[in-house]
C-alpha cells in the first residue's frame, strides 16, 4: 500500500510538467492544426537553457525558469514566423514534413553546440527528502509541482479571461468567421505557436534538474505531449491537463508492477488504445480537426 | 522513352560493380539500394493512398528480425512454462517469413488506417514502430535486446543441381539488392497501373466520389498496406543478412524519416522518385563525410528536407517531367503527364 501511495505522489509531480507540455502541444494542434515535431525541441531547448543560465553563467536557479520561458516563447515565435507563416494554407502533411525538417535540424544543432554527455543542474535545495508518514519526496520535485501548477493556472486564465485567449478559442472554432469579426488570425498564430512553445520549454526547464539534460531528451517528451494530447481531445485544455496525470499514473504503475523497461511504452499504448476505441478522446467536446 | 530511360537506368546500375572497385562506396550503394526498395514501399502507401505512415520502419525493423531469428533459431520461455524452440534455417526461409509477417502487420495497420486518418494515422504508426522498438529492447531472451543480434548468416541461394550459393561478397549482395529492389519496382509499377491503382488513386484524390463508384476503401486500404509492408519487410531481411548484425537501434524513428525524405523529394506519386531521391539522400552522407561533422550533417539533412518541400514540393521526377512536358507540348498536342501529375496532391 505505501508502495501504491508513493506511485502516487510520483504521478502528480510527473503529471504536472506533463500537462504543462500537453497543454502547449493541444493549443498548437487544435487551434493552427499542426503537427508539431519541434514541440519536443523547445522541451529540450528549455532544459539546456536552465543549465546554461545556473551552471554556465552562475546566476540563481530561480531566475533560469522565467529566462527560459522567455527563451521558449522567442524561439517558437521565430519559427512560427519563418516557417510556418508561408506555408499557411498548404496541407498537413506539409506543414509536418516541414516540423521534421526542423526537429532535425535543431535537434543535431543542439548536439553540436554541447555535446551528446549529458549535463546536470545543480539545485538550492536540500538532498533530503521530505518524508510524510509512508511516502517521501524531494524538495526539488515539491518546487517543480508547484512552478507547473502555477504556470497551468496562468495559462487557464490567459486563455478564458483575455481577450487574446477569446480570440484564440474563437480562432480555433472558426478560423474564417473569427477573420471576418476582425481578429487577427496570423497574429493569433503566432501568438499560440509561442505560448505553445514556452510552455514546452518550461515543462524542460522543470524537469531538466530533476533528471540529466542531453540532445535527445525532447523525443520521448514530444511523444508523450500527442499521447496527452489524443487522450484529452484536441485543443482541450481541461482535458490535457486530465490527460497528462493519467499518463503520468500509467507510467508510474507500468513502471513498479510490468517492468520499468516498459515505462516509456505507456504513451504509445495509451495512443493506440485511445484513437482505437475513443477516437474522440476522453473528454470529447470539440469538433475533431484532420 | 521512358522504357529506354529505365533500360538505360538498369544498364548502367548493373555495370557499376564492374568497374567501381571501392568497398566502401560499393558498400554505401548497397545499404542505399537496400533503402530505397523501403522507399519504394514507402511510396505506394504515400504517393498512391495518401496515407503517411511515419512507422514505416516498423516492417522493415520486423521484417530484420524474423528472418534474423529464423536464420539463428531461439530458445525463449513463454508464459505458463512453455518453451519455444526454433532450430535453425536457411536465410531464404527467413527472407520468406519476413515478408509474410510484414505483410500481416501490414494488414493490421492497414485496418487501422480506415478507422484513424490524417494526423492520427501519422501519431498511431509512429506509437506502433516506438512499442515494437521497446520490446525488441527488453524482451532480451529473444532478441538479445540492446546486445544486439549477431553473425546472422549470409544469404544462401539454392542452385538446383550446384548445391548452394553463398552471397558473401559486396559485388554478389549488390546484385542481390539490385534485382530484389527490381522486382519491387516492377510490382509496383504494375500495381499502379492496374485496376487496383486506380482505385487508390481515385482514393486518394476524392474520397466521397470514388466510394460512390463502387471503390471499396478497406479492402484498397489494407490491400496497398499489406503489399507495402511485405516490400519493407523483404528489404529489412536483405538488411539483416548484409550488415549480419541488427539491434533495436534499427527501429530508430530517424531512419523512417530518412525513408520518407527519399520520397518526397524524389516525387511521391511517381515510381521513379523513391529511387532518385534515394540515390541522393542515400550518397549524400558519403559525400558530405569528408567535409562536415557528423551532426553538422544532420543539420544539412534537416535543412534540405525543409529547402525540396518550400521549392520543389512536387518532388525532384515530377518537376522535371512537367517541365520536359510543357516543352515538347509547344510543337505537338499536350504531353501525358498523368502519372507524375497526381504527385501534387489537394489540401486536405
Amino acid at each position: 500500500m505505501s508502495e501504491f501511495l508513493q506511485h502516487l505522489v510520483n504521478m502528480l509531480v510527473l503529471g504536472g510538467t506533463y500537462a504543462l507540455l500537453g497543454i502547449g502541444l493541444t493549443l498548437i494542434f487544435g487551434i493552427m492544426n499542426v503537427v508539431n515535431f519541434t514541440h519536443g525541441v523547445l522541451y529540450t531547448f528549455g532544459a539546456y537553457i536552465m543549465f546554461i543560465v545556473v551552471q554556465q553563467l552562475g546566476l540563481n536557479f530561480f531566475l533560469a525558469l522565467p529566462v527560459a520561458v522567455l527563451a521558449g516563447w522567442l524561439l517558437g515565435a521565430a519559427i512560427e514566423l519563418t516557417l510556418l507563416r508561408p506555408l499557411r494554407g498548404s496541407d498537413i502533411d506539409t506543414t509536418m514534413l516541414v516540423m521534421i525538417g526542423a526537429w532535425i535540424a535543431m535537434q543535431s544543432g543542439t548536439l553540436w553546440i554541447w555535446g551528446g554527455v549529458a549535463k546536470s543542474v545543480a539545485t538550492p535545495f536540500p538532498e533530503a527528502p521530505l518524508v510524510l508518514g509512508p511516502v517521501s519526496v524531494s524538495w526539488l520535485r515539491l518546487f517543480v509541482l508547484a512552478a507547473a501548477a502555477m504556470l497551468i493556472l496562468v495559462t487557464y486564465l490567459l486563455i478564458n479571461k483575455t481577450s487574446l485567449g477569446r480570440a484564440m478559442r474563437a480562432t480555433f472554432q472558426d478560423h474564417d468567421t473569427a477573420s471576418l469579426m476582425g481578429v487577427n488570425v496570423d497574429m493569433i498564430y503566432t501568438s499560440t505557436f509561442a505560448i505553445g512553445s514556452s510552455l514546452a520549454a518550461a515543462a524542460g526547464a522543470l524537469l531538466g534538474p530533476v533528471y540529466v539534460i542531453f540532445p535527445q531528451m525532447g523525443d520521448l517528451a514530444a511523444v508523450k505531449a500527442f499521447a496527452i494530447v489524443i487522450l484529452g481531445g484536441l485543443g482541450n485544455i481541461t482535458g490535457a491537463v486530465i490527460g497528462g496525470f493519467i499518463l503520468a499514473l500509467a507510467e508510474e504503475l507500468g513502471a513498479g508492477y510490468v517492468s520499468s523497461g516498459y515505462r516509456d511504452a505507456m504513451g504509445f499504448v495509451i495512443i493506440i488504445a485511445v484513437l482505437i476505441f475513443r477516437p474522440t478522446g476522453l473528454f470529447a467536446r470539440a469538433e475533431r480537426v484532420g | 522513352m521512358r522504357t529506354v530511360i529505365t533500360i538505360l537506368a538498369v544498364a548502367v546500375l548493373a555495370s557499376v560493380p564492374l568497374w567501381l572497385r571501392d568497398p566502401y562506396l560499393l558498400n554505401a550503394l548497397i545499404t542505399t539500394g537496400i533503402f530505397v526498395i523501403g522507399a519504394m514501399s514507402l511510396n505506394l502507401l504515400l504517393g498512391f493512398t495518401g496515407q503517411l505512415s511515419l512507422g514505416h520502419i516498423a516492417f522493415f525493423g520486423i521484417g530484420a528480425y524474423v528472418s534474423a531469428l529464423t536464420s539463428l533459431g531461439f530458445d525463449v520461455g513463454l508464459p505458463g512454462d512453455v518453451r519455444l524452440v526454433h532450430t535453425p534455417w536457411p536465410p531464404i526461409a527467413g527472407l520468406l517469413l519476413a515478408i509474410i509477417v510484414a505483410g500481416l502487420c501490414g494488414y493490421f495497420v492497414g485496418l487501422l488506417s480506415f478507422r484513424v486518418r490524417g494526423a492520427y494515422f501519422v501519431i498511431v504508426t509512429i506509437s506502433f514502430a516506438e512499442v515494437v522498438r521497446l520490446v525488441a529492447l527488453n524482451w532480451v531472451e529473444l532478441t538479445q535486446g540492446p546486445l544486439a543480434l549477431t553473425n546472422i548468416p549470409s544469404i544462401a541461394l539454392p542452385l538446383p543441381g550446384f548445391g548452394e550459393l553463398t552471397l558473401r561478397t559486396k559485388m554478389q549482395n549488390y546484385y542481390l539488392v539490385l534485382v530484389v529492389a527490381l522486382i519491387a519496382y516492377l510490382l509496383i509499377a504494375r500495381l499502379v497501373h492496374s485496376h487496383f491503382g486506380r482505385a487508390m488513386r481515385g482514393l486518394m484524390e476524392n474520397e466521397t466520389l470514388a466510394v460512390s463508384v463502387g471503390i471499396d476503401v478497406t479492402r484498397t486500404l489494407t490491400l496497398a498496406a499489406v503489399i507495402s509492408a511485405a516490400i519493407a519487410g523483404a528489404a529489412g531481411s536483405l538488411y539483416a543478412h548484409y550488415i549480419r548484425i541488427i539491434d533495436p537501434e534499427v527501429f530508430a524513428f530517424i531512419n523512417t524519416v530518412t525513408m520518407v525524405i527519399m520520397v518526397i523529394s524524389g516525387g511521391k506519386g511517381s515510381l521513379a522518385g523513391p529511387v532518385v531521391g534515394g540515390l541522393i539522400f542515400g550518397l549524400l552522407p558519403v559525400a558530405l563525410r569528408p567535409v562536415m561533422a557528423p551532426e553538422a550533417q544532420w543539420i544539412a539533412y534537416g535543412g534540405v528536407l525543409m529547402a525540396i518541400l518550400f521549392v520543389l514540393p512536387r518532388g525532384i521526377v515530377p518537376s522535371l517531367a512537367l517541365r520536359f512536358a510543357r516543352r515538347r507540348s509547344g510543337a505537338s498536342a499536350l504531353a501525358p503527364v498523368a502519372l507524375t501529375e497526381t504527385g501534387a496532391k489537394e489540401p486536405a
